[in-house]
C-alpha cells in the first residue's frame, strides 16, 4: 500500500496552548485510519489542520507529494480531501437529494455565467448531477428520505446525509468528524458497515476522529492515539489494546473504554 | 418554467403594460404614474438587497450604491454629454465595481457586524457626495436633461423623452420593463445552480468551504450583481427627477428597500417587488392620519414582521400547492 498523505511535525498553539505538537504520521492509499485519544487532546484541531479549516504553526501536510497545509478550505478540497463535521452539519433548509446535488461543485465544468445562461455544458451538468446523487441515495440506502428536508431529518439519517455530501464531491480521503457520536448501538452498527461500504467499494480513503471505542476498534485499519496534542501510540487495533501509554492515557476508565 | 408561470407573467405583464395605463387614463390620476415608476425603480434596488440576503448577509447599505448610480449618471450625462441610456449600464457597472472593492473586506463579516457595516456606507456615500467638488457639495447636480434618443444604425430605437407628448407614460413603461428584466435575472439566478450554491452559503458557509465552493468569490459575485441593481434603479430615479442632491438617497432608504425584502418574503423571488408597492402605497395611505403616520405606519411593519416572518408571499393564498419558493 502507498502513502497517500503525510503529516509532518504538525504543530498549532493557541496563545500559549500548544494544541497540536509535532504530530508525525502517515495515511496509506485506501485504508480506515481512526484517530482517538481523551477529550482536549486535539484530534479536532489536528483535522481542521488537515483540511485547512486552520493555519499550521509549524510543520506540513503532504498529499500524494504535494505540500496542502495553509491552502484556502476550498483548494484542499478541490485536490481531493473533504472533511464533514463534528455538528450535524447540512445544509438545513434543502431536501437530501437537494443536499447532495449542490455538494457535486466540485465536479462542476461549466461557468457560474453558463449556469445562468443555460448553457449545453452547463445542462449537461446538471443532469450529471442528478444521476450521480440519484446513485448515492441508492447507494447508502437513502430513497425513502430523499424528498425530505434536511430539517426535519432524525439524527442517524443527518450523519449518513454528511457522509453522502462527503460522497458527491468524489473524495480521495473523507474526513469523518465523530461519525457515530450520540448513536445507540444499533445506529453504530449500521453505520460502520456504511463507512467500510464506502471504503471497499468507492476506494474512498477515510480518516476518523472518534470517541466510541468498540465502533473504531471494529472499524479501524490503523488507530493514532493522540494525548495533549502530542501521539503516543500508532498501529492495528491489537496493538493499540495492549499499549501500555494509551491505557494510562485513559486511566480510570480504560477497561470500558478501550473495549479489552 | 412550466406554461403556467409563463401565462402568470404574460397575465401580469398585461396588467402593468396596457391594464394599468388604461385605468389612469379613465380616472385621470396621473400622478400614479410617477408613484408606480418609483415603486417599479425602487424595487430594483430591493431587489438587489434580496439577492444578498440570499446569501446570508443582512444588506443596510443599497442607498449608497443608489446614491452612487443615481451621481454616475447625472455627471456622465450633465459634464460628458453621454447618452442617458449608456449611464445606464455604466452606473450600474460603477457600483458592481465599488461594491467588489467594499465587498472584499466586509463581507467576511457576518450577522449582525456586516449588517452595521453597511448601514454606515449609506452615510459615507451622502458625505462624499457633499464634499468632493465633481458633485456639486450641497446644491447638487439639477436641470439635468430628459433621457434623449437612443438610435442603432439610424433606427430609432427609444425616443428622444424631451418630444414625447406623455413623458411620464413613457418613464413608466421604460421602468416597468427594467423591473421585468430584472426579476427574470433574479429568477434565473435563483432557479439555476448559482442559487443553489448561494442557498448552501446562506445555511451554512463551513460546509460550502468543505465541498469546494469558492465562497469568498461567490459572496463577491452576488454583492456585485446587487449593487450593479442598485446603481440602475438610482441612475434611472435621478433621470425621473431630473436632479440629485446627496440627500436624495438616505439611510432611511436603506433601512427601507431591507424592509421591502422583509415585508414581501425573504423565500421567495417575488416578495420585494410586492414588499416594495405595500410599504411606499402603505406609507402614502397613512398620509391622511397626519402627525400619526410614523407611529402607524411603524406599529404595522413591527405586526407584520412579528406575524408573518416570512413574509407576505408565505401567507396560504400565496401557496395554494403548498409549494416553496417560486
Amino acid at each position: 500500500m502507498s502513502t497517500i498523505l503525510e503529516v509532518k511535525n504538525l504543530t498549532r498553539r493557541f496563545g500559549g496552548l500548544v494544541a497540536v505538537n509535532s504530530v508525525n504520521f502517515t495515511v496509506n492509499e485506501g485504508e480506515i485510519l481512526s484517530i482517538i485519544g481523551p477529550n482536549g487532546a486535539g484530534k479536532s484541531t489536528l483535522f481542521k489542520l488537515i483540511s485547512s479549516f486552520l493555519k499550521t504553526s509549524g510543520g506540513e501536510v503532504i498529499f500524494k507529494g504535494e505540500k496542502i497545509s495553509n491552502l484556502s478550505p476550498h483548494v484542499v478540497a478541490r485536490k481531493g480531501i473533504v472533511r464533514t463535521f463534528q455538528e450535524t452539519t447540512i445544509f438545513r433548509s434543502m431536501t437530501t437529494r437537494e443536499n447532495i446535488i449542490v455538494a457535486h461543485h466540485l465536479r462542476a465544468k461549466a461557468s457560474l455565467s453558463g449556469y445562468f445562461w443555460g448553457s449545453a455544458k452547463a445542462r449537461r451538468d446538471e443532469a450529471l448531477f442528478a444521476d450521480s446523487a440519484d446513485e448515492i441515495i441508492t447507494f447508502l440506502g437513502m430513497e425513502p428520505i430523499a424528498d425530505e428536508l434536511a430539517s426535519n431529518l432524525p439524527q442517524g439519517n443527518l450523519r449518513a446525509l454528511g457522509i453522502a455530501i462527503g460522497l458527491a464531491t468524489k473524495p480521495e480521503i473523507l474526513l469523518l468528524d465523530e461519525p457515530f457520536a450520540g448513536m445507540n448501538h444499533d445506529e453504530t452498527m449500521h453505520m460502520v458497515d456504511l463507512v467500510r461500504n464506502v471504503q471497499k467499494e468507492r476506494g474512498v480513503t477515510i480518516m476518523l476522529v472518534e470517541h466510541d471505542m468498540p465502533a473504531v476498534m471494529k472499524i479501524s485499519d490503523r488507530i493514532v492515539v493522540i494525548n495533549f496534542g502530542e501521539k503516543i501510540a500508532e498501529g492495528t487495533p491489537a496493538e493499540i489494546r495492549n499499549n501500555e501509554k494509551v491505557i494510562e492515557a485513559y486511566l480510570g476508565s480504560e477497561d470500558d473504554a478501550i473495549g479489552i | 418554467m412550466n406554461t403556467k408561470k409563463w401565462l402568470l407573467t404574460l397575465v401580469f405583464l398585461l396588467i402593468v403594460l396596457v391594464g394599468v395605463p388604461w385605468a389612469i387614463n379613465a380616472s385621470g390620476r396621473w400622478d400614479f404614474y410617477y408613484t408606480l415608476t418609483s415603486v417599479a425603480l425602487l424595487s430594483i434596488a430591493s431587489a438587489g438587497v434580496w439577492l444578498t440576503f440570499y446569501i446570508g448577509r443582512i444588506n443596510i447599505g443599497q442607498g449608497a450604491y443608489t446614491l452612487i448610480g443615481g451621481y454616475a449618471s447625472a455627471i456622465l450625462v450633465t459634464q460628458l454629454g453621454v447618452n442617458f441610456w449608456l449611464t445606464l449600464p455604466l452606473a450600474g457597472l460603477a457600483c458592481a465595481i465599488i461594491s467588489v472593492f467594499i465587498g472584499l473586506p466586509i463581507l467576511r463579516l457576518r450577522g449582525v457586524y456586516f449588517a452595521m457595516v453597511t448601514l454606515v456606507l449609506t452615510e459615507v456615500a451622502r458625505l462624499t457626495a457633499l464634499a468632493l467638488p465633481i458633485t456639486n457639495g450641497a446644491k447638487g447636480i439639477v436641470s439635468i436633461p430628459l433621457p434623449a434618443e437612443l438610435s442603432l444604425f439610424g433606427l430609432t430605437i427609444i425616443p428622444d423623452f424631451a418630444t414625447l407628448e406623455n413623458p411620464k407614460l413613457a418613464f413608466y413603461i421604460a421602468a416597468v420593463i427594467m423591473m421585468v428584466l430584472c426579476y427574470a435575472a433574479l429568477y434565473r439566478i435563483v432557479n439555476s445552480r448559482l442559487g443553489h450554491l448561494c442557498r448552501s452559503l446562506q445555511q451554512n458557509e463551513e460546509l460550502s468551504a468543505s465541498i469546494g465552493v469558492n465562497t469568498a468569490y461567490l459572496r463577491v459575485i452576488a454583492y456585485s450583481i446587487s449593487s450593479f441593481m442598485g446603481g440602475v434603479a438610482g441612475a434611472s430615479f435621478v433621470s425621473i427627477s431630473q436632479s440629485i442632491y446627496p440627500s436624495t438617497f438616505q439611510v432611511v432608504d436603506s433601512v427601507n428597500f431591507m424592509l421591502n425584502c422583509f415585508l414581501g418574503g425573504l423565500g421567495y423571488v417575488l416578495g420585494p417587488m410586492l414588499g416594495t408597492l405595500m410599504l411606499y402605497f402603505g406609507w402614502d395611505l397613512l398620509f391622511t392620519m397626519g402627525k400619526y403616520q410614523l407611529l402607524i405606519y411603524s406599529s404595522l411593519i413591527i405586526l407584520l414582521i412579528v406575524l408573518l416572518p416570512n413574509g407576505i408571499l408565505s401567507l396560504p393564498l400565496f401557496n395554494k400547492r403548498g409549494g416553496g419558493p417560486k
